[in-house]
């Protein structure tokens, strides 16, 4: 079975991120960028599942910049088998980036497609669950464990009761909570070998997807601020305190 | 405008997420509310007293049983030929549903959203909360989902909608329900709970949350929280988890147990009225957003503090 993991270029999430003056969005200039954090879960899945012989190729794929490349590398470091970097400027949204992700799907036939649930800077949500539409696939989002049996795929959820478990038929979409597991970090001999690995360089016209966007940023704003209190001396102070605020008799 | 509102029920009730998303539909036109389910009379009923919802439409099929997304994605797309907008809670539910209908719609989704500043224009938070984005869609019709703790919750009684059934294609063959893990718990639930005591890595095991953390939630009447770091060590089952990508709460009162503040975690919780933080260290960055601070060995404060209340 071969699997496809797309991944995104991200702040890193250590970052905390800034709001430009101008209103225009976050500030990205000088600013550390890394895998987003549930795509090395959704990379590490993927080599689980390959070093269990369940898979047998796992290729990654990336929209966005150039730079994107970067995290494709990663990817490649930590055991995905070849790359594609689709080189888009300017913000694509997750309807574009699913449409592209449909194109590839098709030529690449995969079993199974594991992304990550979200996308940190956005916080859209919505890729996987738009890529199992287009395709007509089933998804199980917000895997916290996945089972392939057979051309069956079972999908443990994590969901706000606690967990669910869905069968899917194959070739099915999976997207990443996480609890799945812990990624692995790329090791120096690795990330040398990364960097021969095959990568090949599309466009979104290549797959005859428009990218311009349906939602249009009117301005970015800093979220109302809240500052610090007092600090109470001891239990007592603070049981007063909530006794002022009507939680306690 | 006609909106079409995503109900959040257990075939019985209507979960208070529906409320929120019921207000927010309602600033942008008539609601009505979907309720797919199976045997699931009751909870149309209840929907068609919700205030502002003037239609109820229940598509009753065991293949809604459990809000497969492949069975009521294509039944929503139907039913949105006579829609303009759709509105689902940001439920995990409502996260699996709206983005397949709006892939299927060629929709580009607005999620999580904090306010409706037009017919076209909302707020969202992006960068775990701290940004703001303010977004204009140019989509003929509109799929949104609902940030729960920014809209007031429509009244459940003052409503006397129609219920009317409604059939979709039913079983798409391609997923099934296996089985559920659902946390039991006499407890308030943890997005809709007025009072919420969390717990974070510095509680260090698990039995810890039931004799340190549990006592005051109980004396309070409060709900159980928990900090991904403590999620991921195993003290508390994931449900439990406040945060960027976890539950998004505002209670009147949050209380923060041995949990540092990391960005990821405020966003979860930065809203809640008055934030009360107990850590021992005094530059944990939890201290800069709470509103009262007390600086000490929580294994020793939280009991006093449960035996004093």
């Amino acid at each position: 079975m071969k699997l496809l993991v797309p991944v995104k270029r991200v702040i890193d999430y250590n970052v905390k991120p800034r709001v430009k003056m101008d209103g225009t969005g976050v500030d990205l200039a000088n600013v550390k960028m890394s895998m987003n954090p549930f795509d090395e879960i959704a990379v590490e899945e993927a080599i689980r599942l390959k070093e269990k012989g369940v898979a047998t190729e796992i290729v990654a794929v990336s929209i966005g910049e150039a730079k994107a490349q970067e995290t494709l590398r990663t990817a490649l470091a930590m055991g995905a088998d070849r790359a594609i970097l689709v080189v888009a400027e300017g913000e694509v949204e997750p309807l574009a980036v699913a449409k592209i992700l449909k194109a590839i799907v098709d030529e690449e036939q995969p079993g199974l497609v594991i992304l990550g649930k979200q996308a940190i800077d956005d916080d859209s949500n919505q890729t996987g669950q738009m890529l199992a539409a287009l395709t007509g696939r089933p998804q199980g989002t917000f895997a916290s464990a996945v089972t392939v049996e057979g051309d069956s795929v079972k999908v443990t959820r994590e969901v706000d009761g606690g967990l669910e478990t869905v069968s899917l038929k194959a070739p099915a979409i999976v997207t990443t909570d996480l609890r799945l597991n812990e990624p692995r970090y790329a090791s120096l001999p690795n990330i040398m070998k990364a960097k021969s690995k095959p990568l090949a360089q599309k466009t979104p016209a290549d797959y005859g997807v428009d990218t311009s966007p349906r939602l249009k940023t009117l301005n970015v704003s800093e979220p109302p601020k809240r500052t610090a209190g007092v600090k109470v001396a001891d239990v007592d102070e603070l049981v007063a305190k909530l006794k002022a605020l009507g939680v306690a008799a | 405008m006609t909106v079409l509102v995503l109900v959040e029920h257990d075939n019985a009730s209507v979960k208070d997420a529906t409320l929120a998303a019921v207000t927010a539909a309602g600033k942008l036109g008539e609601v009505h509310a979907l309720v797919a389910g199976s045997g699931a009379q009751a909870a149309a009923d209840a929907a068609a007293k919700i205030a502002g919802v003037s239609k109820v439409l229940l598509a009753d099929d065991a293949a809604y049983a459990h809000a497969l997304p492949e069975n009521v994605a294509p039944l929503v797309v139907d039913l949105m030929a006579n829609y303009d907008a759709f509105v689902a809670p940001a439920t995990s539910n409502g996260k699996n549903i709206a983005p397949r209908v709006a892939a299927l719609l060629d929709v580009m989704q607005i999620s999580d959203i904090l306010s409706v500043e037009s017919a076209d224009t909302f707020t969202r938070p992006i960068y775990a909360g701290n940004a703001i984005a303010k977004v204009q869609s140019s989509d003929a019709k509109k799929v949104i989902t609902v940030r729960g703790t920014a809209f007031e919750k429509a009244a459940r009684e003052g409503g006397s909608a129609a219920v009317e059934a409604v059939a979709g294609k039913g079983d798409s063959g391609l997923s099934s329900f296996v089985g559920a893990e659902i946390s039991k718990s006499e407890r308030p639930e943890l997005t809709s709970a007025k009072i919420i005591v969390s717990g974070g890595r510095a509680l260090q095991n698990s039995e810890n949350f039931h004799t340190i953390i549990e006592p005051l939630a109980d004396k309070l009447g409060a709900a159980v929280g928990a900090s991904r770091a403590a999620v991921d060590a195993g003290y508390v089952p994931n449900d439990y988890q406040v945060g960027q990508t976890g539950k998004i709460v505002a209670p009147e009162v949050y209380i923060a147990v041995g949990i540092s503040g990391a960005i990821q975690h405020l966003a979860g919780m930065k809203d809640s009225k008055t934030i009360i933080a107990i850590n021992k260290d005094e530059d944990a960055p939890i201290f800069q957003v709470a509103d009262i601070g007390l600086v000490g060995d929580l294994f020793k404060v939280v009991p006093e503090l449960t035996d004093k209340l």
